[in-house]
């Protein structure tokens, strides 16, 4: 075990854990901040997907011994009142059926669009390509990053 | 105007009395309700233990409808409140679904599990919301000394014109619940409709988009621990022995141990009864445990073979090579057969399928010496608290259940086994505790779609002419066949068999269960029975159809020919079938099942050998479509998930053990495979509404095999497709 402290969401925090905690399980379980998804434990499913320094990473592989003074946001900070673009996108579009995944596809979504503000369909498709959606949501997924990259 | 009772046998499904605190409390029988149109004989409500769902009108003038359906992505959280608000004449965003948990301070034996469907709500929701506002109207009639033939109602209004008189209907609930229940109410006209047949977005959209907590694996209580399970590897294992000397130690460790959901049964009976359980303070000190542990298994039954899919498929060919049970037999298939000009045969296969809810299973237990609180995501809440009651010997009375929001069915969580799991090690922990499966636990611990094979002969005449039809289905181990369904009744001379085989791999149900089979064997083989005709696929199926509906063959076919027809000629001229030459490499097909008829048009092009599908027409008759652009979601997520499935998804084995755990060796469908425009079209109708949730699943697997067929020259029989190549 050992102290960590962490920046998540622009807040202090600090915990006591085994230092190979992915951040998954340290953001559920020890921060209450569960907006972060568990799908396969293996980044193969996008579901956990957070923004590291603002670059999306898939936090069940993320170990916290290795995120420093990395500045950590989840769906939870990704804006104060679910207005940020890609949010409000998904709104407009209905996108999620069970909603489980949307998370993770929010946050890949909106790292994406910080890098790359006016994609093609193909890019769109090749940067969401990584997060399932087991509803099937794609089509919906696809224009809602096309609205919010438009906004 | 419809006019719909309140009653029957003399005994009334709906019930009111005052809400603590003032306003007005309607409670009915959700499946009574359903079923009074045609007084099927289904039970009254003796009291209001019979009640399972119920409709409160507080003097704030918010209406909730406590709901015993599930949420499970199929959005009926938005689409019942609109029924409610449409019949009640409220703005729909006063209404609000509380999900209802088994037991409240007024009711118990509230929830009846099976179907969400909108088809067992619309009858029930429209009658309580017509009851309410006649009340409501009564109410404001005695209280203003006017007859009620003079209050209208608008929006959530109570309205006496020629005084000039109004009231909201929060003022009015309390002396509402004073009125007698109606025997009879009104409901509306159908053209008269101003929220059912409009989009309105999903109640929970904002939560889901910020991440609140919302599902199973999010629920959290005070001292809570967390709980993994180890389960054989194999189907055909069972535990032997466990070590825990190297996990027992391990940082946050509270205990290891066994349980066993089902003493009296056998172990090779169904899913997999006795588990090595871990418990500790949070979820990966426990998972890390688990990788620690060590555990022994030995055979079910040392003299039986484990299986593998290479037995399984020796074992199908088998099967399907003789005469099986015969199911349905009309005219004469063996002499149709023997005076054919021509005949066809070919043999569909499909593989065993996980559910992979993105969600794992879950589920919170706190058990007390004689009580027991429940919560997490299930479909079936009713059968799994009894199966909970059974198994630790508590008074169902003494379990509540609290449902959440679930990520994710499909027909898994039809099956709470983990219920069960989680109030044992909570009975055994004397703690409050969340059960989790990791995904590899989740995809290897069985309750399968079964393996598929069918067997399919068509006889034409000279004339080219359909005069005999053979279907043989079987399935490890459940026969997938629906012997009743098209083109039974289309065909003078139909025999249908069926046979099943055992084996220790458990099943259960999956999305559009037997049918996400029947929709890609028959309509691949329809289409090249048609090309043997000579005739184009829809009118080959619409005349059959035509056949069908004049003079039907036998007594008992499960499908309205003439809806049918309707959704093929719908997406004939949507897609511009008849008339579109460029889109050279299209498919079609058509399916029934679970009370609603879609039709698919698929267009692919090739890519370097690689499939691409452009786009994918979509025509379905659900009856009264209740929030358009939801059905659209749904028509559009069925279709993704039936080709992810049709073309990527299989769980394979290998001595009794399945060869994919994860999302790296089970390949799911992901965005960039998806069509890359899917245009979806309702039947215009009046018929009451029927559900959205599996019929687009099936048939558009058949509209791919079909277009995949006219891309490449060559016919996709075994399922997934991508086992095949797709070289021109």
């Amino acid at each position: 075990m050992a102290v960590f402290k962490l920046k998540v969401n622009k807040k202090e925090y600090e915990v006591d854990v085994d230092p190979s905690t992915p951040m998954l399980w340290v953001l559920r379980d020890h921060l209450n901040l569960v907006g972060t998804k568990y799908g396969c434990g293996i980044a193969q499913c996008g579901a956990c997907t957070i923004h590291l320094d603002g670059y999306a990473v898939r936090s069940c592989i993320t170990f916290v011994d290795s995120v420093g003074d990395k500045e950590i946001t989840t769906i939870e900070g990704l804006s104060e009142n679910g207005d940020h673009p890609v949010q409000e996108a998904w709104i407009e579009h209905d996108v999620p059926q069970c909603g489980y995944c949307q998370a993770g596809q929010i946050m890949t979504a909106a790292a994406f669009l910080k890098s790359n503000p006016n994609p093609s369909d193909e890019e769109i498709e090749a940067a969401m390509n990584g997060n399932i959606c087991r509803c099937g949501t794609y089509t919906r997924i696809r224009a809602a990053v096309k609205t919010a990259a438009n906004s | 105007m419809a006019t719909v009772k309140t009653k029957f046998n003399r005994r009334s499904f709906i019930k009111s009395s005052v809400l603590a605190g003032g306003g007005l409390l309607i409670g009915f029988n959700w499946l009574a309700a359903a079923c009074s149109s045609n007084s099927s004989g289904q039970k009254m409500p003796e009291n209001w233990t019979d009640i399972n769902g119920y409709l409160k009108i507080g003097e704030n003038g918010v209406v909730t409808i406590m709901s015993p359906n599930p949420e499970i992505g199929q959005n009926v959280k938005t689409s019942m409140p609109m029924i409610v608000a449409e019949e009640l004449d409220v703005d729909w965003k006063n209404v609000i679904v509380e999900q209802a948990p088994l037991n409240t301070d007024v009711f118990t034996r509230q929830v009846a599990g099976g179907s969400q469907s909108i088809r067992q709500s619309w009858s029930g929701l429209r009658t309580v919301g017509a009851t309410a506002r006649t009340m409501l109207r009564e109410a404001a009639a005695k209280e203003w000394q006017v007859p009620v033939e003079e209050v209208s109602t608008e929006a959530g209004m109570l309205i006496h014109k020629s005084s000039g008189k109004k009231a909201g209907y929060g003022e009015m609930a309390t002396q509402a619940a004073q009125i007698p229940v109606p025997d009879e109410v009104k409901l509306k006209d159908t053209k008269d409709f101003k929220i059912i047949g409009t989009s309105r977005k999903n109640v929970d959209g904002h939560k889901i988009v910020t991440g609140q907590p919302l599902f199973g694996l999010d629920y959290k209580k005070e001292g809570m621990l967390i709980a993994m399970m180890v389960h054989p590897p194999a189907f055909g294992l069972k535990l032997k022995s466990f070590d825990d000397s190297s996990a027992i130690n391990m940082p946050g460790i509270k205990d290891i141990f066994t349980i066993n959901t089902n003493p009296e049964e056998k172990p090779d009976s169904g899913a997999f009864n006795e588990l090595v359980i871990l418990v500790g303070n949070s979820t990966w000190e426990v998972l890390s445990a688990k990788q620690a542990l060590n555990v022994e298994w030995e055979p079910v039954d040392p003299s039986k073979a484990l299986e593998s899919t290479a037995s399984h498929n020796k074992l199908m060919a088998e099967m399907g090579a003789k005469t099986r049970e015969v199911v349905r037999k009309d005219g004469d298939p063996d002499n149709a057969f023997k005076k054919a000009a021509k005949t066809i045969e070919r043999v569909y296969t499909a593989p065993f399928l996980a559910h992979n809810t993105m969600e794992p299973m879950n589920f919170f237990a706190d058990v007390k010496e004689n009580t027991a609180e429940l919560a997490g995501p299930i479909q079936t809440p009713e059968g799994s608290r009894n199966n909970v009651s059974k198994r630790l010997g508590i008074p169902v009375e003494n379990i509540t259940l609290e449902l959440t929001r679930i990520g994710g069915g499909f027909g898994r969580r039809l099956n709470g086994n983990f219920v069960v799991e989680a109030a044992l090690i909570s009975q055994k922990m004397k703690a409050p505790v969340k059960l989790i499966y990791t995904r590899e636990d989740d995809m290897t611990f069985g309750i399968y779609r079964p393996a598929y094979h069918a067997l399919y002969r068509a006889a034409l005449d000279a004339d080219n002419n359909l005069i005999g039809f053979h279907v043989r289905m079987g399935g490890i181990p459940q026969s997938p066949l629906h012997q009743n369904r098209f083109p039974a009744g289309a065909v003078e001379n139909y025999l249908a068999e069926r046979w099943s085989a055992d084996s220790y791999i458990s099943v259960g149900a999956f999305r559009a269960p037997r049918s996400n089979f029947n929709a890609v064997a028959e309509q691949s083989f329809l289409d090249e029975v048609a090309e043997l005709a000579g005739k184009d696929p829809i009118q080959f199926r619409l005349d059959l159809l035509k056949r069908a509906k004049e003079n039907p063959v036998g007594e008992k076919n499960d499908y309205d020919a003439a809806r049918y027809a309707g959704v093929l000629e719908l997406v004939r001229e949507k897609a511009g079938w008849d008339s579109d030459s460029a889109h050279k490499n299209r498919g079609v097909a058509a399916y029934f099942c679970h009370n609603s008829y879609v039709a698919n048009v698929l267009d692919v092009t090739m890519n370097n050998g690689e499939p691409i599908i452009q786009k994918v027409y979509a025509a379905i008759d659900c009856g009264i479509v209740v929030n358009p652009d939801a059905a659209v979601n749904m028509a559009e997520g069925g279709i993704v998930d039936g080709i992810g499935h049709a073309m990527y998804s299989q769980l394979t084995f290998n001595n009794g053990q399945p060869e994919q755990d994860n999302f790296d060796s089970y390949r799911l469908i992901r965005n960039a495979e998806a069509p890359k425009s899917i245009e979806v079209h309702f039947v215009e109708s009046e018929f009451d509404p029927t559900g959205m949730g599996e019929p687009p699943f099936p048939p558009v697997m058949a509209a791919l095999a079909n277009a995949l067929y006219k891309a490449t020259g060559k016919r996709y029989y075994h399922q997934p497709f991508v086992n095949n190549t797709f070289d021109v």
